[in-house]
């Protein structure tokens, strides 16, 4: 096997897609995508507004439930396990595939309140003294810890933008997820904001499985090892992300990559 | 001449001026149009015709509305010189009688005396109406006729007729909107005069701190101490409007609007929603009856068979109930707004958590749209304790201290009803304290209405 398909169809894949399709009404949103993610790689999704990659990484964690028109076909399995069989548990679910919004989302609570949310709601701390290791080591991974530490009980919304983003990274990372999808997590940040989130997916890589949607080709590039161009609802290629930007083998992505449209 | 008659000659003559001022209108503006200058018309024929309308219309109307106050006094003034007039009786009372029944029969509006006195005059004093009468409606045509002519007169190409169209329009907006307000400062005027004349006889502390309310003991000479103590009635529409009515209604309306909008359907949730706001559109007065005839006999059946002898067939708790179901669409609509305005992504953030609907409505948007929900439930309380004809029909007239719900309690509504209803006399402690019960029920409404609003529009400002 080359370096490149060890790559793209990892031995041990976290979660797999197979000719996944979505229906919104009788309109084909998403026409038929296959890719892997696995723990070692951070997987990026690119293409201009409106391709379907938001709409396709929302499938992975099942978000598309709560649109009524949605309908989904094909295979996404989480381990192996089928995520939109029956016996699937969509809120077991959620907790093992975490998600980070395009505009930073904290609930107006503190800052500690925000990332105890998922593990009160999860059981996963019996005692204050257990949530208390849980705050500080949530916020410690999402890099956030120096910044809040003294003062936990604000309310998270009074946080900078970059910092609200970290929180609620912090809050995904809090339930103890196996994947984390980002759904253009930077849009609505500065470029120094945007530089510690980019830092963060390089320190989180490997501990998780990282999906992340981008609109911005550089930050593609720089934090992920896998690119899906997607158009159209369309999975135009998938590939090493190196090849795609600097190798593109479809004549869309190339056009895409170099400007020409999008 | 007759008044119907009068205003129809007016709007005749008010029809022609605009038809004749917006023909010369057109003439002058063809000619001006040929010299080929753009600014040599200014306004349109039509707000010419309405310009000398309306100054035909306007002088005559405002001297016609004058005249209609003066002329009695005038014609009065002419009977009395009559030599007729010289055999009335000196008393005031008397003459006023005599007079009054002249006038009627003179008018028309009563065919024969009680008082044959009255006959001697009902000559003099047609003759004075008519004469008053036909006075009247020749200085308003001159008017009239003068106020368009002056108008007329005016109408040049570059006259700028809509201009001073337009500057009347937005006058008479402008009185439209001012004479509300002059109508509530009128009423609040009102209620602080009564209520200062009724503070001279009963000390405010009395009124707002006694603990017994029995104005009927004052009004039967026991003397005004004691006897006006509105702690009771306070304690009632407490009782009854903020507690058991918001124990129905603010459970029910915050469930209704949670599933309106996390849970239903759309197609479930445009029939619902409506049909919720009809129960916003029931006259009180039918849920009065049907809380006096329905809930509260069935609720002291109901308390007699668990052996609480003592309920009263006029409760609080059937009041409050029923003001509690006509609260809910308050309540629902409020929280429905507030719950719909926290944003969609805070809903997705816990969803993607793995929390439950349940979960997410419970610990992320109810806390977030509490302001909302707050500002709509004091919206709610205010309307519910100045309510009146739900207690005045189901909640009696004892002025009970009492914590029981099967007891009869009042409210401040319905002994304001009960203070001012049948024969009064205006200045007795016992009428005026209706009006400083008033003062305090719009004193505390105000500051509910405005506490709840500023509440409402400072969440508002947080999400947008």
């Amino acid at each position: 096997m080359t370096e490149e398909q060890k790559l793209l169809s990892p031995a041990d894949p976290k979660m797999t897609a197979r000719d996944v399709k979505v229906f919104y009404g009788v309109k084909e949103a998403i026409k038929g995508v296959s890719i892997d993610v696995d723990m070692d790689n951070v997987t990026a999704f690119i293409g201009p507004s409106g391709c379907g990659k938001s709409t396709f990484l929302r499938t992975l964690n099942r978000m598309n439930d709560t649109v009524a028109s949605a309908r989904v076909e094909g295979t996404i399995t989480l381990d192996g396990e089928d995520i939109y069989a029956p016996s699937m548990d969509v809120v077991q679910l959620r907790a093992r595939v975490g998600m980070v919004f395009q505009k930073p989302n904290p609930f107006p609570k503190s800052i500690y309140e925000n990332i105890a949310y998922g593990p009160r709601i999860h059981g996963l701390a019996s005692a204050k003294a257990d949530l208390d290791v849980i705050v500080e080591k949530s916020l410690r991974r999402a890099g956030l810890w120096d910044e809040v530490k003294d003062r936990l009980n604000d309310s998270g919304t009074a946080l900078s933008g970059g910092q609200q983003q970290r929180l609620c990274i912090g809050r995904a990372i809090a339930v103890e997820p196996e994947v984390i999808l980002m759904d253009e997590p930077c849009s609505a940040l500065d470029p120094i904001a945007t530089a510690k989130i980019e830092e963060l997916i390089h320190e989180l890589r490997g501990r998780y499985g990282i999906v992340i949607v981008t609109h911005n080709m550089q930050q593609a590039a720089r934090v992920s090892q896998r690119t899906a161009f997607f158009h159209l609802g369309e999975l135009v290629e998938y590939g090493v992300t190196s090849d795609i930007f600097t190798n593109p083998r479809q004549e869309r992505t190339k056009d895409y990559i170099t400007g020409r449209y999008g | 001449m007759t008044g119907p008659a009068i205003l129809l000659l007016l709007a005749g003559l008010g029809a022609i001026a605009w038809v004749s001022a917006r023909a010369r209108a057109m003439r002058l503006a063809d000619v001006a149009r040929a010299t080929g200058r753009r600014d040599a018309v200014h306004s349109l024929p039509g707000y010419h015709g309405w310009y000398v309308a309306l100054w035909t219309l306007i002088p005559a109307a405002i001297f016609l509305a004058v005249w209609a106050n003066v002329a009695p006094g005038l014609v009065t003034q002419q009977v009395l010189h009559d030599p007729a007039a010289q055999s009335l009786p000196a008393d005031a009372f008397a003459r006023s009688a005599i007079l009054g029944e002249a006038r009627a029969i003179a008018a028309g509006d009563q065919a024969a005396a009680f008082n044959p006195a009255s006959n001697a005059l009902v000559d003099p004093y047609s003759d004075a109406i008519t004469k008053y009468g036909v006075i009247g409606a020749v200085l308003a045509l001159i008017l009239a006729f003068a106020g368009g002519a002056y108008a007329f007169t005016r109408i040049r190409a570059d006259f700028r007729a809509r201009t001073r169209v337009e500057r009347l329009v937005m006058a008479t907006l402008l009185v439209a909107s001012l004479l509300a307000i002059v109508t509530t400062l009128g009423i609040v005027g009102s209620l602080l005069w009564e209520s200062f004349r009724f503070f001279s006889m009963v000390s405010p502390i009395d009124f707002l701190f006694g603990l017994k309310w029995s104005p009927q003991s004052a009004a039967m000479g026991y003397g005004n101490d004691d006897a006006f103590g509105a702690v009771p009635l306070f304690w009632g529409t407490i009782f009854i409007g903020a507690i058991i009515a918001m124990i129905v209604a603010i459970p029910l309306g915050l469930m209704s609007a949670v599933y309106l909008t996390q849970y239903a359907s759309p197609t479930v949730r445009k029939w619902m929603k409506p049909l919720l706001e009809v129960l916003a559109g029931v006259p009180t007065v039918v849920y009065g009856y049907f809380a006096a005839l329905t809930i509260a006999p069935a609720l002291r059946d109901l308390a007699v068979s668990i052996g609480i002898h003592s309920a009263s067939s006029e409760s609080a708790l059937a009041a409050g109930l029923v003001m509690g179901v006509m609260i809910i669409p308050f309540v629902s609509s409020m929280a429905d707004d507030s719950i719909a305005a926290v944003p969609q992504s805070m809903r997705d953030g816990s969803l993607a958590m793995g929390a439950t609907t349940s979960e997410t409505i419970r610990k992320v948007m109810i806390p977030a749209a509490l302001p909302g929900v707050v500002g709509g439930v004091l919206l709610a309380v205010s309307r519910a304790i100045g309510e009146t004809m739900i207690v005045v029909m189901a909640a009696g007239l004892a002025a009970n201290l009492t914590l029981n719900p099967f007891a009869s309690v009042t409210t401040v509504t319905t002994q304001i009803v009960q203070l001012l209803t049948g024969d009064q006399e205006f200045d007795s402690a016992k009428t005026l304290a209706a009006f400083a019960l008033g003062l305090v029920l719009f004193i505390v409404t105000l500051l509910l209405n405005i506490v709840a609003l500023r509440v409402v529009k400072k969440y508002r400002e947080a999400y947008e």
